[in-house]
């Protein structure tokens, strides 16, 4: 009789709690729960122990101390200044290439467009990390690229200024373009996406009442698409912000970028209370970005 | 209001005892109660937003009511889960299993039938597929048939586990006309073989009425009228009721006095007294509605004999071919009448022609009286 | 638009050269015979060879395939009940906190995810013992953790989709909600739930950050041993894997999508077909 009961509340609600319960916890241990693990320990201090860190002192036993360090020196706020000046121009970047060919591709004859499509997404299921490595090939000293670009250069200009190759590695440049490069798919498809379910007989309405192409483009194309903008450039923007492995590998070492700070503030410095603090820091900082992303993710879709 | 006495004797195959239905403040469906005999084709039939369709789901266990009890052969269908209820629906969208062949969706349900074999379940599938003429196609994906088809398979499918009552919401709404008229025959003849109780709800007057054995008319969550389709139409119980179900003209008349089997009324938008069908409940002095229909008004040119005459001149003309509809303005009121065109016509053989003076006249008894 | 937008078409074009030439460049070197990178010294297929023969190379793609395979299966798993759940179940306790959960490590730095991963590992190892090193086990645990996300994205787009029609036709018929599940809703979206796959494992594969975080010795995956070479500077070896690995996904991707057209073309036929042999 008691089997038959479990059954019946089984088969009404208990299969719903399974379906939701699995993921949610899963994520509440194992997501959740470690940041808030790593919130806690902002407040805390930096000890020699093993794990570095401990709660001393009387209560509430919070030390606001790492969270003063990022504040007042100087370090923290550059690279914080770096990184969110590194992503918005990535951000730039990546939307005034991306937009045209996004469009572009919706002028595309039907045929050609998936295999340019998938070409598109071809370099996005390659290797990140590879991606970065490939520039790094092209921007070298003696690089076959470097070359060509030195010897426009060089032409360009008046003798004094002739160079041997073009210092493009080991800088902000370095890290704008490999930044453009590898998120360049995250702002296309997003706006391929909401590009092409715009109705073209606005447009077509539009000429017929007498403007000309770029306007057409201008007043109803463009606004349309704002809301795919914002999503996919929040969707390029907030991770480039964190970005660790592009300027370590290309980036200036002298202007790190506040991924480098985390990773070494917790594996060289041991400093696990100012890692975590600037992590949270970096955290707070996308709120509002993050926030933006959500509105303009769901105006994108409804605009359907 | 509900319960048709004629009915509600011995046990009814399906009793709905006071059912409400309520989302949150909003009453989609009030206290509801109707029977339905075995074997019947019994309609719901109303507009959007009547309620028709939530009273289907709850039926089907898709809803609990609110309040209220459903008895299906006498037992009650309180907390009884939709898969273990003994009926089955026919979705409006077909709901056929689109990753699933025209057989295996047709067996779908029949696994659950503890009692069957393999071989009886492979039986049952053929049986139905020939009910429904679909045998060719079992093999077949359901994109790789027509809409049609599909309505034929999701059917099948209903049935396939004999239930003892089949839900169809609005069956011939996605059809055009010419298979609508073919699926109608056709479902008033599977209806016949396999002798299920049918509940039909549909918003279309004409499907309702050739479909059904019993029409119940839904309005606002309530029900207005239950009947057969003639009492529906020839005898509607209200203004909604008369005005949902083809056309109806009406005007206001005060009762004058009763002369058996007819009341005698004062109606000023046609200018005199009229003679309408009794009403026994009414009394002299109320007012009420005088109601006729287009078709049972008859126009001529010269004054007829009898006594609902009154005089006008026509307005306006729509010629259909078949039939005409007219509509003539008389004493106080717009007036459409509907005329067959039964001689050949040319301009001279019809009654009349725009602005001609004509009258009007009908049968006493082809008028009724409603309160409401 | 019938008037050919020759700025559009050069855009794309120019788009199109900026995304491959890095790539092609990568690849042409990869033949190269020289070991300086970036100075072309004749053809040659000998760091080709030396991959194929090079151990640390072999162990890391194969416990790289692990842990994707794993991690991608699991991440399904969890992926696409989340993903049904925020799409069928509209409002039940907590429903914020959950798709907050499921939305947060698509948009997040990975640094974060890393570092908080590998401090809750290394907490829980101080206090119940497990995991008492970190590798493959931690590395698959944090693997599903953030690829399941992307999971419950592409399942839950295409839930929203969905039919829910023939869900209660299924119920209507006798089956429970859950059997509903296995009989009806899996299989009709099973290409969502195969792609969530294929990016999950994706991602696992090519993992850089997070991995870093939750390894431990012993345990490089491809992407590490990459990583650390690369940290070194441009060497040809690695050319040579980056095109084995661009040309290995390329032919999957293509081939992927001639299956996905050729599909496509079939079902429009048989719905041509059906339409005209209407009844």
């Amino acid at each position: 009789m008691q089997n038959r009961r479990l059954q019946r509340w089984f088969d009404s609600k208990g299969w719903i709690a399974v379906l939701i319960g699995t993921p949610y916890l899963w994520l509440v241990a194992l997501f959740l729960l470690p940041f808030l693990i790593v919130l806690a320990i902002s407040v805390a201090t930096n000890t020699p122990t093993a794990p570095p860190f401990s709660f001393g002192g009387e209560y509430p036993w919070v030390n606001w101390g790492a969270y003063a360090r990022i504040a007042s020196d100087d370090l923290y706020l550059r690279a914080f200044l770096t990184s969110i000046l590194n992503a918005f121009m990535a951000m730039i970047f990546c939307l005034l290439i991306g937009y045209p060919m996004a469009l572009g591709l919706t002028r595309v004859p039907k045929g050609w467009r998936n295999i340019l499509l998938m070409l598109v997404i071809l370099p996005f299921w390659t290797s990140f990390l590879l991606r970065v490595y490939a520039w790094m090939g092209l921007m070298g000293k003696n690089s076959w690229f470097n070359g060509i670009l030195t010897d426009l250069w060089n032409v360009l200009v008046p003798a004094a200024w002739a160079l041997k190759s073009i210092p493009m590695m080991y800088s902000n440049f370095a890290v704008i373009v490999v930044i453009v490069y590898c998120y360049l798919p995250f702002m296309i498809l997003p706006l391929y996406a909401s590009l092409e379910r715009l109705d073209t007989t606005l447009n077509e309405a539009a000429m017929d009442l007498g403007s000309r192409p770029f306007q057409v483009f201008w007043t109803i194309t463009l606004p349309q698409s704002i809301p795919g903008i914002v999503a996919g450039g929040m969707l390029v923007f907030i991770p480039a912000a964190g970005e660790l492995v592009i300027p370590t590998l290309v980036g200036d070492a002298a202007q790190p970028m506040i991924g480098k700070i985390i990773q070494d503030e917790f594996a060289q410095a041991r400093d696990w209370p100012m890692a975590a603090a600037v992590a949270v820091a970096l955290l707070v900082l996308m709120v509002i970005p993050t926030m933006i992303y959500t509105r303009y993710q769901a105006r994108a879709e409804g605009a359907k | 209001m509900g319960i048709d006495p004629a009915r509600a004797s011995d046990t009814p195959f399906l009793r709905i005892e006071g059912v409400s239905k309520n989302f949150g403040t909003f009453p989609a469906v009030k206290d509801v109660s109707f029977d339905v005999a075995k074997g019947e084709i019994f309609s719901l039939l109303g507009g959007s937003g009547c309620g028709k369709t939530t009273l289907l789901r709850m039926l089907a266990g898709f809803e609990d009511p609110s309040e209220g009890r459903i008895f299906l052969d006498g037992r009650d269908m309180a907390g009884v889960p939709p898969w273990e209820r003994p009926l089955h629906m026919m979705f409006q969208s077909y709901a056929i299993f689109p990753h699933m062949t025209v057989a295996a969706n047709v067996a779908y349900g029949l696994k659950h039938e503890k009692t069957m074999t393999k071989s009886d379940r492979a039986a049952r599938v053929a049986e139905m597929l020939d009910l429904v003429q679909l045998t060719q196609f079992a093999h077949r994906k359901p994109h790789q048939i027509s809409g049609g088809q599909r309505q034929r398979v999701a059917l099948a499918r209903a049935l396939a586990r004999q239930p003892k009552l089949l839900l169809l919401d609005e069956p011939l709404a996605a059809l055009d006309k010419k298979l609508r008229e073919h699926t109608q025959f056709e479902l008033m003849s599977i209806q016949q073989r396999t002798g299920v109780t049918f509940i039909v709800v549909t918003h279309d007057q004409e499907e309702a009425m050739t479909l059904s054995d019993r029409i119940a008319v839904m309005d606002k969550g309530e029900i207005k009228q239950i009947g057969s389709p003639t009492e529906i139409y020839e005898f509607p119980t209200s203004r909604f009721v008369a005005g949902f179900i083809g056309s109806v003209n009406s005007f206001e008349a005060t009762v004058a006095a009763r002369e058996a089997p007819y009341l005698r009324l004062d109606v000023p938008a046609l200018g005199g007294q009229f003679m309408a069908r009794d009403l026994p409940s009414a009394h002299v002095g109320q007012k009420v509605s005088l109601a006729i229909r287009p078709e049972k008004l008859h126009l001529s040119k010269t004054r007829p004999d009898g006594v609902n005459t009154a005089q006008g001149h026509v307005k306006d003309l729509a010629y259909f071919g078949k039939d005409s509809l007219y509509r003539i303005a008389l004493a106080g009121a717009l007036v459409q009448a509907h005329a067959v065109n039964a001689r050949r016509g040319d301009e001279g053989a019809r009654v009349a022609d725009w602005d001609d003076a004509v009258w009007v006249s009908f049968d006493p008894s082809a008028a009724i009286v409603l309160v409401d | 638009m019938n008037r050919r937008p020759t700025f559009l078409m050069t855009a794309l074009c120019f788009g199109f050269a900026f995304l491959y030439v890095p790539i092609l460049s990568m690849m042409v070197y990869s033949f190269n015979g020289s070991r300086l990178a970036t100075v072309w010294g004749g053809f040659s297929v000998k760091w080709y060879v030396s991959l194929l023969s090079n151990e640390k190379v072999i162990d890391a793609l194969i416990l790289s395939l692990k842990i994707a395979f794993i991690s991608a299966s699991v991440a399904t798993i969890l992926g696409t009940m989340a993903g049904i759940a925020l799409v069928r179940f509209g409002k039940f306790r907590g429903r914020t906190l959950f798709s907050g959960l499921v939305t947060a490590p698509l948009i997040m730095p990975e640094v974060i995810t890393g570092i908080s991963l590998l401090i809750f590992f290394i907490l829980m190892g101080h206090l119940i013992g497990w995991p008492s090193s970190r590798g493959f086990t931690t590395i698959t645990l944090a693997h599903i953790t953030f690829s399941m996300v992307f999971v419950t994205t592409i399942v839950s787009a295409r839930m929203q989709q969905a039919d829910r029609a023939i869900e209660e036709a299924a119920i209507d018929l006798g089956s429970r909600p859950w059997q509903v599940l296995f009989d009806i809703t899996l299989p009709v979206i099973s290409p969502a739930i195969w792609s969530g796959w294929l990016l999950a494992f994706t991602i696992s594969l090519d993992d850089v950050v997070i991995t870093t975080f939750t390894t431990g010795p012993g345990s490089t995956t491809l992407p590490l041993l990459i990583w650390s070479k690369v940290k070194l500077g441009v060497t040809p070896d690695i050319n040579a894997l980056a095109t084995l690995m661009v040309v290995t996904v390329g032919a999957g991707v293509i081939a992927a999508g001639i299956i996905m057209n050729r599909a496509e073309k079939r079902r429009l036929q048989d719905e041509r077909l059906a339409f005209r042999s209407n009844g």
